[in-house]
């Protein structure tokens, strides 16, 4: 079975509504919008010789630069009779991402979206059980979004001394064309991401 | 007495089931996760897991940090076989900078692969024992471990979060010593795993304290998303080796053990076969490498300076070589932007990498696949209306490993 052959299965059935086919480090990618994942995810599952039926993993990416599709919640399925894998994913907008959720279909499903919802924040439609499941149940935020960055490593306003910033060895403290590193770096935190 | 004078909270008369909290660190969980049973007298009426205890962030740190960073974060996913994570790794960073290694290189992994393999499935295999009540193994194959753990001492100088081997090959070659470890291990293991198994295979007690005890159909385990022993042990043939062979295991003539039942005991059995066809699999390896001769017996990582870390000894005495690893560690070399997806069939299953890279020196988004991650939510399927020991047993014989699970 090859990509052009499941494109075309795939444009029969849906037409314009999928795009985005593009060979990837010899994966297949392509894209549809939210609302008809469950038929895109139904239709590889049921029909006679796509079969894809196996769900390999399930995830999410944050692209905050695309406007209006900044989560891309990412299927990776398995045809494990032909051995053809294939990458499906759909963009939902960050303020209302509501995706309808596969556990209906798969079993595995269900802690990876408990995951995805985790760390992204991606409510997914008619989840049995949609809670926290790797971080604490207090937590508030969705970490694993771009707006929360890593410690920047040079950041000089805590006192630390013994891993080399700020504290009495003098580190960070030299004066600079913009004034003290301490008041420069303060304007940063949260700032740029590497 | 009424309840006038002791105040119970609601429901507890009425209620007929008990609440048993097993973990998160109960000694029979083997690592930090929670299982809330609700048990009808001994009878398994409803359980509920809570993993996530030792979640590290490792998905969020990736992102921070160069490729050859992450090997160590990929150690302490499955941390039983820490080699196996390792060359999953470093196949998907040489899949999206299109390095291609050589054959030495890769037989040499597979000795490494399927070393860490057999140490993972001994230890699983014998604290299935331990559950069941028979210790012995379970001491008697430490040993071996031992020495597998030493060969990796030889290797990369660590033993249990080995971080081994760099992206297109080793740090550095194998020594006269570490060859003298694998042949040894060869010569003395055969024995040690026959041993071990007329402990247990046909042992009365123990087969009937694993025989139907978390079984599981194929079909059921295949929408579960099982993969490895555990998919095996229930029938279906799924094997990364031999589905999408990486690291030239297409050189190499082995069996897929399968199951049928898919309950412990079929685990148990699958896990051993899988043991005699990895030694198989570095008794081949091993007569490969033993085939390369003068320089070609040198060869231990791909011809790619942009990418390979040189040696230490070379950056102290060679130029090219301090402007190479100058190179990469002030991170002047971008990857290739795409995404790419890798899989190596872990001992727990497929341990897929997903790494989305948009140029620069970090990943954009990095997401393991953690095969016991996915399998553990079966775990209330696979013991309702089973006993409280069987449990256990099930909880060591699908191999659950929190390092992974939490990533």
């Amino acid at each position: 079975m090859t990509s052009d052959y499941i494109k075309q299965k795939l444009t029969e059935k849906f037409g314009e509504q999928v795009i985005g086919f593009e060979e990837s480090y010899g994966m297949m990618t392509f894209e549809s919008p939210k609302d008809i994942n469950l038929k895109v995810l139904n239709f590889l599952f049921d029909s006679e010789d796509l079969k894809f039926r196996f769900l390999t993993d399930l995830c999410a990416v944050h692209y905050p630069d695309q406007k209006g599709r900044e989560i891309a919640v990412v299927y990776h399925l398995h045809n494990l009779e032909d051995n053809v894998r294939l990458r499906f994913k759909v963009f939902a907008d960050i303020n209302k991402p509501d995706v309808y959720t596969a556990t209906g279909l798969f079993s595995s499903a269900n802690w990876m979206e408990r995951e995805t919802y985790d760390f992204y924040g991606v409510n997914f439609i008619g989840h049995p059980n949609l809670k926290r499941i790797l971080n604490v149940d207090e937590m508030d935020y969705f970490p694993m979004r771009k707006e929360f960055p890593l410690e920047d490593q040079s950041r000089i306003d805590k006192d630390d001394e013994m891993f080399g910033r700020g504290g009495t060895l003098g580190f960070g403290t030299e004066k600079t064309d913009h004034g003290t590193l301490i008041e420069a770096d303060k304007n940063n935190i949260g700032g740029e991401i590497v | 007495m009424s309840e006038q004078h002791i105040k119970l909270p609601e429901g507890s008369i009425e209620k007929t089931t008990t609440t048993l909290n097993l973990g998160p660190t109960h000694p029979a969980t083997h690592g930090v996760m929670q299982n809330i049973l609700e048990l009808d007298g001994e009878r398994i009426v409803s359980t509920e897991q809570t993993i996530g205890y030792i979640h590290r962030a490792f998905e969020k740190i990736a992102e921070r940090r160069p490729l050859y960073q992450i090997t160590p974060l990929t150690d302490r996913l499955n941390y039983c076989s820490a080699p196996l994570n390792n060359m999953g790794w470093h196949l998907t960073c040489e899949k999206l900078l299109g390095v291609k290694t050589p054959k030495r290189v890769d037989y040499l992994r597979i000795i490494i692969m399927e070393l860490s393999r057999i140490s993972d499935h001994l230890i699983c295999n014998s604290i299935v024992g331990v559950d069941s009540g028979a210790y012995t193994g379970f001491l008697y194959v430490m040993q071996y471990r031992e020495l597998i753990y030493e060969i990796y001492e030889e290797i990369c100088g660590s033993r249990l979060t080995t971080n081994i081997g760099r992206i297109g090959g080793f740090e550095r070659n194998f020594n006269d010593i570490a060859f003298q470890k694998i042949e040894k291990f060869l010569k003395e293991y055969p024995v040690v795993q026959k041993e071990f198994e007329n402990l247990f295979t046909r042992n009365r007690i123990f087969m009937e304290r694993t025989i139907g005890a978390g079984p599981i159909s194929a079909e059921r385990a295949l929408n579960y998303g099982f993969t490895g022993p555990n998919l095996r042990a229930a029938g279906v043939d799924y094997d990364v080796r031999t589905q999408n062979p990486y690291s030239s295991y297409e050189d190499f003539d082995f069996k897929v053990p399968v199951g049928t039942t898919g309950d412990c005991y079929d685990r148990f059995l699958v896990r051993n076969e899988e043991i005699w066809q990895s030694l198989s699999l570095i008794e081949q390896a091993y007569k490969k490498v033993q085939e390369f001769k003068g320089a070609e017996a040198e060869i231990y990582h791909a011809d790619v300076p942009e990418y390979y870390l040189p040696e230490k000894k070379d950056v102290y005495t060679k130029m090219e070589a301090l402007i190479w690893h100058f190179k990469i560690i002030m991170g002047e070399i971008d990857m290739p932007a795409g995404e790419v997806y890798q899989s190596v069939e872990g001992a727990n299953g497929e341990v897929g990498f997903y790494l989305v890279s948009d140029g620069g020196r970090t990943p954009y988004r990095l997401h393991f696949r953690r095969p016991c991650f996915i399998y553990y939510q079966a775990f209330e399927e696979l013991t309702k209306g089973a006993m409280l020991s069987d449990a256990i047993i099930v909880m060591s014989s699908l191999n659950l490993i929190a390092g992974e699970m939490d990533a």
